[in-house]
């Protein structure tokens, strides 16, 4: 060999680092650890000279899974259900939230993190006295991260909250790929958006739990085919449960607040 | 990338390897990682150290779902809707081709 060999990262350091290969953040993976070494020394003590070859299993586990496995244990522990609200702008994921919030968060003490690019005019939208709220700002990033999550739970008082709602930046592309530790993912479609959005934007709907087919109330009037909506929901997201609703008429909201209450933790 | 041939090459050194000869990556095709990109990572960052020369193979790894409704897996050619071959439902229930790893690690040693 002609180059020098790299000096050997110092003992302890976490893990290694893949570069954002998909135009991410920067992506350290789990550190080539105990089990691996022994295996390697197994290997090299059975076979002293020549070529040894290993069988591995190492998962390239991103930052961001990373820290969202953390959030989860941590949402568990305290016994709160997070759900991770995806939609395209202008969806209705704030409308619905004020909405639950004035009438579900009554009964059951609710917690809002809301992430836009810029301004807090959401989370000022969702204060209320009984329901503490975080707004996020990201600046020119276009989906929140499990890391952003970690720390702006941390900012807001957590106390016999069962129900943490996490309003994502709306984007239906990017925040498909970040998982922010939550239990449930809530993708919001408008009839005022094309019925055929699930099928040119499939990520974020395989990985729905529930989809919501928010604005019916207006459905007629704009020409959206429900039906086909529905057909193509259930097309790329089969394991998604669909409620369909109406903030405003309050249609399918007493669905969505049986789905929320079979979240809530007894205690 | 970089940190984790770093890593390879950290471990290959500790362990008595002189040279890593080939580094096997296993890649789903849902996994949304980019052999391409993956790739050409590689060749930007590789050859020096103990990993200089490596060859670096990417196993591809099919989609794959499960039938709820009949218990069939099958394979996904394309795209993101799952049918059944055998009965035509719709399936959520991916079984392979989320993978991202290390598959396979070769050293020779002196």
């Amino acid at each position: 060999m002609s180059s020098p060999a790299t000096p050997p990262a110092p003992v302890g350091e976490p893990g290694f680092r893949i570069n954002a290969l998909t135009g991410a953040v920067a992506t350290p993976a789990r550190s080539l650890s105990a089990p691996l070494s022994a295996e390697i020394n197994a290997a090299l003590s059975a076979s002293p000279r020549g070529e040894v070859a290993i069988d591995v299993n190492i998962p390239l586990l991103e930052k961001n899974d990373i820290l969202a496995e953390r959030n989860r244990g941590y949402f568990l522990g305290r016994g709160l259900a997070a759900l991770n609200l995806v939609s395209s702008p202008g969806a209705g994921k704030t409308t619905l939230l004020e909405r639950t919030l004035d009438e579900f968060g009554r009964r059951t003490k609710c917690a809002v993190l809301v992430g836009d690019l810029e301004t807090d005019n959401d989370g000022r939208r969702l204060s209320r006295p009984h329901a503490p709220v975080a707004q996020i700002t990201t600046g020119t990033v276009c989906h929140l991260d499990a890391g952003m999550i970690a720390r702006a739970a941390q900012s807001i008082n957590l106390e016999g909250v069962r129900i943490l709602f996490i309003e994502n930046v709306g984007n239906l592309v990017c925040p498909a790929s970040f998982d922010l530790g939550e239990q449930v993912r809530v993708v919001l479609l408008s009839t005022t958006e094309g019925e055929d959005k699930p099928l040119k934007y499939p990520p974020i709907f395989k990985s729905a739990h529930l989809v919501l087919l928010t604005k019916v109330d207006v459905a007629d009037v704009l020409g959206f085919k429900r039906d086909v909506a529905v057909e193509n929901i259930r097309r790329i997201a089969p394991q998604a449960r669909l409620i369909q609703l109406s903030a405003r008429t309050g249609e399918g909201i007493p669905e969505w607040y049986e789905f929320l209450q079979t979240l809530v933790v007894k205690s | 990338m970089e940190s984790a041939l770093d890593a390879v090459r950290h471990q290959a050194v500790k362990h008595g390897a002189d040279r890593v000869t080939r580094i096997v990556l296993r890649i789903g095709v849902l996994s949304g990682v980019d052999e391409e990109a993956l790739r050409f990572a590689f060749e930007a960052l590789a050859p020096h150290g103990v990993a200089a020369g490596a060859a670096l193979e990417i196993e591809t790894v099919a989609a794959r779902a499960h039938c709820p409704h009949c218990g069939t897996d099958f394979g996904v050619e394309r795209g993101f809707i799952f049918q059944c071959p055998q009965c035509h439902e719709y399936s959520g229930d991916i079984r392979a081709g989320r993978e991202l790893g290390i598959a396979r690690l070769e050293f020779s040693t002196p």
